[in-house]
């Protein structure tokens, strides 16, 4: 399979920075975390990328030493630190809250956790200085942080937990308290930041395009375990799973059984579609097999003259036309009452001097044999 | 103004101002009486005021009062403020629901029995092991202790429960111990509400009739008991006097935490407002 290779690959590049190993947290009967395995490279940043109660906040605690795993080992930089209390790791975590300090300046926030280290007060200064010129927030080493604005108070949360020089960086929802317009923006600062500072990083999102912004790996995680790990690319054009490809973007998915398994090419029968999916490449696996195949919305053509009737063809009516201002997303009803969505350019109809299709038109959709990805589970 | 007050609605008001401050008034009124029949004005005269303070039993009960009130209200919140943090932040231990009960126990039982089982235990202690020798200031302070420090476990408590627990999480990752983390994040965010349960104690303290009766000895008599005492053997115009000396300086110190609390606040909002305003040109 293309995506395991990969991923050997990328972790042959460099010995693991970070190792989980098969970590595990029961709260009574339910498993939070159910066996996660998951090695980090030296100044890789990666996320976490689940919906609510997947495990990923779980794991993240367990990392900062809140929670203890019920079995399995987590080793940084060489050093077994599973069974190591809070404050004696060298790892540090930016809040979802921020949890600024309220009775202490921006200055004293930053450097609280530097005190508890007993550093000489005159280094504590340079590096608080030194910080607060990182996120720019010199000017406000005297406020409190009721008197900054979410953004701020964001960046001196950064400030403070990078103070201690921390081997690794535990982000939890690092944006989630910002409006939309100021997140984005602050995607890209904190990455630059990041990167600046070189640090190893993991966050915890379920903002899936926070993570493809942010992230140099992402892990998917549902119901404690981690379905797929790999670049933002990756796993967006080869999920390996139908979590992931309906977790990461928009897909069209139709199921059935391989009825024709070459070397270099299947056919997959898929009633709701009302013919065959034919994929170009051969799969693993036995012929009468039930699978998936996941379509994007990108790689499905929208035709309004008739098309040749065979696979990867099907006939229906627009049911709905979501424009979104560039591109526009047709919802085309099949005759199984199947709909499948399909994203055309806004100047496709133009270039091509066709009348767009409206509500209720006949179309045709269609993709390429190569477009199809086949998933087994 | 769409909130125009009929003139029955105001008829209401000005009943119900009445029904509260004119005994109060006529209290204060009365203080300055010449004579000494407390229903009948003679003139205006401070003699009562003079002759309160030269009252050696008045005043020595008055000392009393301060002492014991200050007394268990430094105990109580001393006891009180750890009673809460277990009651709020400690995960369930063996008998915590039995703590959680006892703790508030003391504000839902009646004084009456409170009283008489402290008495109980005192006496049947001095018997067993000689300590307490006699009821008097010791005895009264762990009464009042005990009932005011549940009212103080209760403010501290649901305090904490309003504070948010990654500040004592983000202290413990930064690299503080518990111990310190209690010292230095903790007990500061809870500061405003340990000051009212003092202040709370205090009065508690300092009114308290019921316990005090069960607890204090001969030589040991608290203002509200030398108070009672005497209005039971006819209204005196010193306890008039008493009275509204009271309610000023009780006053006082209203307004003054009402000025003081408004004027944080106004300068937080306006600091808000400042940040609001430059984020807003920021971006």
């Amino acid at each position: 399979m293309v995506e395991t290779v990969k991923q050997a690959a990328a972790s042959a590049q460099g010995a693991p920075y970070l190792r989980i190993a098969n970590v595990v947290k029961k709260f009574g009967d339910t498993t939070a975390v159910d066996g996660v395995d998951l090695d980090i490279r030296k100044n890789e940043i990666f996320a976490l990328l689940g919906s609510s109660g997947c495990g990923k906040s779980t794991l993240l605690r367990m990392l900062a030493g809140m929670e203890r795993p019920t079995s399995g080992k987590i080793i940084l930089d060489g050093e077994d630190i599973t069974a190591l209390a809070p404050y004696d790791r060298p790892i540090n975590m930016m809040f979802q809250s921020y949890a600024l300090f309220p009775h202490m300046s921006v200055a004293d926030n930053i450097a609280f956790g530097l005190k508890q280290d007993k550093m000489p007060k005159g280094e504590i200064d340079a590096r608080v200085a030194e910080m607060l010129d990182l996120v720019q927030m010199r000017k406000y080493a005297n406020r409190k942080p009721y008197q900054l604005s979410g953004g701020q108070q964001q960046r001196v949360a950064l400030a403070r937990s990078l103070a201690k020089r921390p081997k690794l960086l535990l982000l939890d929802e690092p944006l989630g308290a910002l409006d939309k317009k100021l997140r984005q923006q602050t995607q890209l600062e904190l990455v630059n930041t990041l990167e600046q500072v070189g640090v190893t990083c993991i966050m915890v999102t379920h903002d899936q395009e926070e993570a493809m912004t942010m992230a140099t790996r992402i892990g998917i995680m549902s119901e404690g375990q981690l379905l797929q790990i790999g670049s933002p690319a990756e796993i967006y054009d080869y999920p390996n799973c139908r979590f992931t490809a309906e977790f990461i973007g928009d897909t069209n998915m139709f199921a059935g059984p391989v009825v024709v398994d070459e070397p270099d090419s299947v056919e997959i029968d898929a009633p709701e579609l009302g013919s065959r999916i034919h994929i170009d490449h051969g799969i693993t696996g036995p012929k009468g097999m039930q699978v998936w195949a996941s379509i994007r919305p990108e790689d499905v053509h929208l035709d309004v003259v008739p098309q040749p009737a065979g696979p990867n063809v099907a006939r229906g009516q627009v049911h709905d036309i979501a424009y979104l201002g560039s591109f526009s997303v047709y919802h085309v009803k099949l005759a199984s009452g199947k709909v499948v969505k399909s994203m055309v350019a806004a100047n496709h109809w133009h270039e091509n001097s066709i009348t767009p299709p409206t509500w209720g038109d006949t179309v045709y959709v269609s993709w390429r044999p190569d477009m199809p990805v086949v998933l087994t589970r | 103004m769409h909130n125009k007050l009929s003139p029955f609605l105001k008829g209401v008001l000005v009943v119900g101002f009445l029904f509260l401050y004119i005994p109060i008034v006529s209290l204060i009124v009365y203080s300055f009486n010449e004579s000494k029949l407390v229903t009948v004005w003679g003139g205006f005269s401070t003699k009562w005021y003079v002759s309160l303070f030269n009252n050696e039993q008045i005043m020595s009960a008055v000392k009393l009062s301060i002492e014991i009130a200050l007394a268990s209200a430094l105990a109580a919140v001393a006891l009180g403020t750890i009673a809460g943090f277990v009651l709020a932040r400690f995960k369930r231990f063996p008998g915590s629901t039995l703590f959680a009960g006892m703790m508030t126990a003391p504000m839902v039982m009646p004084e009456v029995i409170t009283g008489l089982s402290m008495l109980l235990l005192f006496i049947s202690m001095q018997q067993l092991v000689g300590v307490p020798t006699e009821r008097g200031f010791f005895t009264i302070w762990v009464g009042h202790t005990t009932l005011c420090m549940a009212y103080v476990a209760v403010v501290v408590r649901s305090r904490l429960l309003e504070i948010d627990q990654s500040l004592e999480d983000a202290a413990m990752d930064l690299g503080a111990r518990p111990l310190k983390i209690f010292f230095v994040i903790t007990l500061p965010l809870v500061s405003q509400a340990i000051a009212s349960g003092f202040l709370l104690s205090m009065t508690l303290s300092l009114d308290d009739l019921v316990t005090t009766a069960f607890l204090s000895g001969p030589g040991s008599t608290t203002l509200p008991q030398v108070i009672f005492s005497k209005v039971r053997l006819g209204l005196n115009p010193e306890i008039n006097a008493l009275a509204s000396i009271t309610v000023l300086v009780v006053g006082v110190v209203v307004l003054l935490a009402n000025y003081l609390m408004l004027n944080a606040q106004r300068n937080r909002d306006k600091a808000i407002a400042a940040a609001m305003r430059e984020s807003g040109a920021h971006s």
